[in-house]
């Protein structure tokens, strides 16, 4: 342990590559239940600021690779070359109890990363779609896929600073064809208050999708009643 | 050596690392289930098993946290559990929700979660 400590403090590096893997904080010995909720948006939207500002270890990257033939390595001639797509995304934590730790996951909502979604929704409670309305449109794919998936989201507006007017949520609503029920709020996703507040949106409009009285029963709970 | 270093110069080495295997049952392991070594690496062991052994001899280490760890794509990394689980070197544990039939995760857990969340 004591070693593991002091070669993290040793080594340089942008945050998270070269991080441990238990990060700077270890997982708890009890812990046996592992959860997730995904941060898509587009380019620089400030999906690793917002899992930067709530995980209990800097965030750390990684990334999948898939070959034309499928996700996995199929040969070597094949690795390097053009048929393969490299996605990188970051990841933080939260341990929530003993048992249970939440893993947050920032990934790149670009329509030629779609192979590391499956994994990523898999079992996801649900995910936060970070918007910049300066570039909308980038949520597009990404709004479309968690509707395919039908994976219960939260919109987030990420607040950049600019001399440009700022549209407001009902406009960001209207452009983005968001129906009624999925919630909608401005955040700042360096802020560790604000961050959390998302989250705390998205588990809670979780929690209603469970009451079956819910005037516009969501894709979830109509798939939950089968 | 960087990931992109092994991606992109060194293609031979991803191959290499996982004995020339692709193909996995990809539902056998989550990017978030948690692993946790048995015992101790065994002499000549392959390094990135040694080093996997390594990461989470004292506490559960998430499947995803060993490929950031290591360095390597997390397909390669779940091969290269699937060796050490085959052979006791380790235990997994699955996420519940990896059971789920639905997306919707049961109340209990969520409300654990917004405990969780409020404390932050
Ligand atoms: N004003 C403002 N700046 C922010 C906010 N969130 C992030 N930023 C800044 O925007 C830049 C990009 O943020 P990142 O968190 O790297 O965005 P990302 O989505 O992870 O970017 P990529 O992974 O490159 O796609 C950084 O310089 C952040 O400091 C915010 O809420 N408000
Ligand atoms: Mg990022």
């Amino acid at each position: 342990m004591d070693s593991k400590a002091s070669d993290r403090a040793a080594e340089p590096g942008p945050a998270g590559a070269q991080a441990g893997a238990a990060g700077d904080v270890p997982l708890r010995r009890t812990a046996r239940d592992a959860l997730k909720i995904v941060i898509v948006g587009g380019f620089g939207v400030g999906k690793t600021t917002m899992v930067g500002s709530v995980s209990e270890i800097r965030p750390l990257s990684t990334e999948e690779v898939m070959t034309k033939a499928g996700v996995g390595i199929d040969d070597p001639s094949r690795v390097a070359d053009k048929r393969t797509t490299t996605v990188a995304f970051d990841f933080g934590r939260i341990s929530l109890d003993e048992h249970r730790v939440l893993y947050l996951f920032g990934a790149p909502g670009q329509e030629r990363f779609w192979f590391i979604w499956d994994q990523l929704f898999s079992g996801s409670l649900g995910a936060v779609v970070l918007v910049d309305t300066r570039r909308l449109e980038d949520s597009f794919y990404p709004l479309d896929r968690l509707e395919h998936h039908k994976m219960p989201f939260v919109v987030a507006v990420n607040r950049f600073d600019g001399p440009d007017p700022q549209p407001s949520l009902g406009q960001v609503r209207d452009a983005l064809s968001l129906d009624e029920d999925v919630p909608l709020v401005d955040c700042d996703a360096r802020l560790r208050g604000s961050s959390k507040d998302v989250l705390i949106t998205l588990v809670r409009h979780l929690t209603t999708l469970h009451d079956p009285a819910a005037l516009h029963a969501p894709a979830a709970i109509k798939e939950a009643a089968q | 050596m960087s990931l992109r270093a092994l991606n992109h110069e060194e293609p031979d080495r991803l191959y290499t690392v996982t004995g020339g295997r692709s193909r996995i049952d990809d539902d056998a392991l989550d990017l978030v289930t948690l692993v946790i070594a048995e015992n101790d690496p065994a002499p000549g062991m392959q390094s990135e098993h040694v080093t996997i052994l390594r990461l989470c001899r004292h506490e559960p280490v998430a499947v995803v946290e060993l490929s950031s760890h290591l360095r390597l794509p997390v397909s390669v990394v779940k091969i290269l559990l699937l060796d050490l689980r085959d052979t006791g070197h380790i235990t997994v544990r699955h996420p519940t929700s990896a059971n789920a039939t639905t997306h919707l995760a049961d109340l209990e857990t969520l409300k654990q979660v917004l405990v969780g969340l409020e404390s932050l």
